[in-house]
């Protein structure tokens, strides 16, 4: 009887998961014809880094504050392929998000030792030094005046049409999205929101929760790495203002506006911003930052679980219990959560010498 | 099977294991050895430097005849040796079978894999139902841990412990905080899920203790001050003195 049921409502779910996915899909694929086509490509780059930070935030619970470095580390070595090897978008974009990827790994293995606002500092910090040598490292980035020009080859195709180039940055930043779908509910996304809630039972169970947080931080930096080469490719150009750290807070309103660990969440947060912000700068309305902040402080007023989770949890509601889908996954993230035995973790950290 | 030579703990000075010369403790292959001792005595700052999770100021640790001191906590597990934490420590939102799917992913290669479905823990189905059924939350696999009574909590906890089948297990007080009914059936479950394995238990309860121990040990302010059959030990003078004598007769 019960198990009879669990299989319908679970195949109903399964069922509304790919009415909403077609829907999503093919509103996307019409996105240019809605929007601009820049502001569009704007979106996706945007949706997929607000993804990066909500695998490691949402799921591991590791908010980054520096995630700028990553994206702007790509943008510029997106640019810098481009301009100076002259290779076809998608391997530039690739070389930024690897290049982003080699970044994150010294960062995180440093990070990683720290917890809750520490690691939130920590990753700042980093950032804003990368954002300090970029600076002076003109002769490579430009300094003040970034990288101009950025090339957008591809066999040979007329890709200056950013419509034409959003249906590119579509099936990149689709493959984002995918990878970062499928990690989350991989045999190592268990492990990330398990050692979320318990570290030290999930260390005792026999994993190295210092290798998984590394590992998931390099990762959540190559998918931020895609999106800041998709950015940079889209604008042609890279400036400074892509390492600064106000584009880790972008990331992370938009994360969380649309709901952490929800990952489609991420999306809908940074079409709203994305639309939001454009929308203020064509209507000449000066404020636009208290505007901004005005949206952001009343969604979350309303809809504690972000956008996302205000309309699943309606969903669920209008189907009924079928809580089962649920189950699985970390309850929205609030600001910073301390590991729930702080004590024994500490202890395992502290100065002892392993 | 476990052993340390003169183990010592300090915490800013403070010596949490050790006593004056550290703490020498052998535990026999097979046998089930209780350690008790009064609160603050140091029983769990032990488990947590025979487990890995603290690394010891001073002093060795040989599980068999391999030395692990100083070996970090997951490695430890990986060897074969489990245990369980004093306070309750599942995951409220996990259900009861992920748990042990969890532990059992812990000891497999799918655990390093991040584009495989999670779907593929499925591959445990047959041994998770067979722990579950072991411990007797059988009938509960679908429920939400965070839902369950305390004494399932605990049962839960040692279905973690022994999901993956380790040769060593360490039990910070399986029955901490328990009612005479739960404690009752969870002696019975330790009995039942021990096998040949070798378990520490750390256990203020005297009749669990008697019941359960082939050896006790005691310790008192970070020293072993006996170790011996459960009649022996609570006969040393000292052990009356320090302990059984002093609030726990
Ligand atoms: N991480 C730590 N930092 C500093 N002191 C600690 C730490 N862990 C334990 N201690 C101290 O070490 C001593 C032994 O503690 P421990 O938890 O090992 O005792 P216990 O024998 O398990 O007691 P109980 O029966 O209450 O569980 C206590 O005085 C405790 O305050
Ligand atoms: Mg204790």
């Amino acid at each position: 009887m019960i198990t009879v049921r669990l299989v319908q409502s679970a195949r109903r779910n399964q069922t509304a998961g790919w009415a909403l996915l077609g829907a999503g899909a093919l509103l996307a694929l019409m996105l240019p014809w809605l929007v601009y086509p820049p502001i569009a490509v704007d979106i996706l780059a945007w949706a997929l880094f607000a993804m990066s930070i909500d695998i490691l935030f949402g799921y591991a619970g590791m908010l980054s504050f520096g995630h700028a470095a990553f994206w702007g580390v790509s943008a510029y070595a997106t640019g810098l392929a481009a301009i100076e090897l002259g290779v076809p978008f998608p391997l530039a974009i690739l070389v930024g998000a690897v290049s982003a990827a080699l970044v994150a790994v010294p960062i995180g293995l440093v990070a990683v030792r720290t917890h809750g606002i520490y690691f939130t500092m920590v990753t700042l910090a980093f950032a804003q030094l990368i954002y300090y040598i970029a600076n002076r490292w003109s002769s490579l980035t430009g300094g003040e005046n970034g990288l101009q020009g950025i090339p957008r080859d591809f066999v040979g195709l007329e890709w200056s049409d950013p419509f034409v180039y959003y249906h590119a940055a579509l099936l990149i930043v689709a493959i984002g999205f995918w990878v970062a779908w499928r990690s989350v509910n991989s045999p190592t996304g268990q492990v990330l929101v398990a050692l979320r809630a318990n570290p030290a039972r999930v260390r005792a169970l026999g994993f190295s929760v210092e290798r998984y947080r590394v590992f998931a931080f390099v990762l959540s930096a190559f998918l931020a790495g895609i999106a800041g080469g998709v950015y940079a490719i889209g604008h042609r150009m890279v400036t400074l203002q892509d390492l600064y750290w106000t584009t880790s807070g972008e990331g992370i309103a938009m994360a969380v506006l649309g709901g952490t660990a929800t990952l489609f969440g991420s999306i809908v947060g940074a079409a709203l911003l994305v639309l939001l912000e454009d929308f203020l700068a064509t209507s000449g309305i000066e404020a636009t930052g208290s505007v901004t902040g005005a949206v952001f402080v009343l969604i979350l007023l309303f809809f504690r679980g972000g956008i996302w989770g205000a309309v699943s949890a309606a969903l669920a509601r209008l189907r009924g219990t079928s809580q089962d889908d649920v189950l699985e996954r970390p309850p929205p993230t609030g600001p910073a959560v301390p590991p729930s035995n702080a004590a024994e973790e500490a202890t395992t950290q502290g100065s002892d010498v392993k | 099977m476990l052993r340390t030579e003169r183990l010592v703990k300090e915490f800013r000075g403070f010596r949490a294991v050790g006593g004056k010369d550290g703490v020498d403790l052998a535990v026999r292959e097979g046998e089930t050895h209780a350690l008790v001792g009064p609160n603050g005595a140091g029983k769990t700052t032990l488990f947590n430097l025979l487990s890995g999770a603290l690394a010891p100021s001073s002093g060795r640790i040989y599980l068999r005849e391999r030395e692990v001191t100083g070996l970090p906590a997951h490695t430890i597990a990986r060897l074969g040796v489990a245990r369980s934490f004093q306070v309750s420590s599942v995951f409220d939102d996990r259900t009861v079978r992920s748990h042990v799917d969890l532990t059992l992913l812990a000891h497999s290669s799918l655990r390093t894999r991040f584009l495989t479905s999670v779907r593929s823990l499925g591959a445990f189905a047959e041994r998770t139902t067979e722990v579950l059924e072991l411990v007797g939350l059988g009938h509960l696999g679908d429920r939400r841990a965070g839902d369950l009574a305390y004494g399932q909590k605990r049962a839960l906890e040692l279905a973690m412990v022994v999901a993956a089948d380790p040769a060593v297990l360490l039990l910070d007080e399986p029955t901490a905080g328990m009612g005479t009914e739960d404690i009752e059936r969870t002696i019975d479950l330790i009995q039942r899920i021990k096998g040949g394995r070798t378990i520490v238990l750390v256990e203020h309860n005297m009749k669990v203790v008697g019941m359960l121990a082939d050896t006790v040990s005691v310790l008192q302010a970070g020293e072993l001050i006996a170790s011996g059959t459960y009649s022996d030990v609570r006969s040393d003078p000292r052990v009356v003195d320090a302990y059984l004598g002093a609030h726990r007769a």
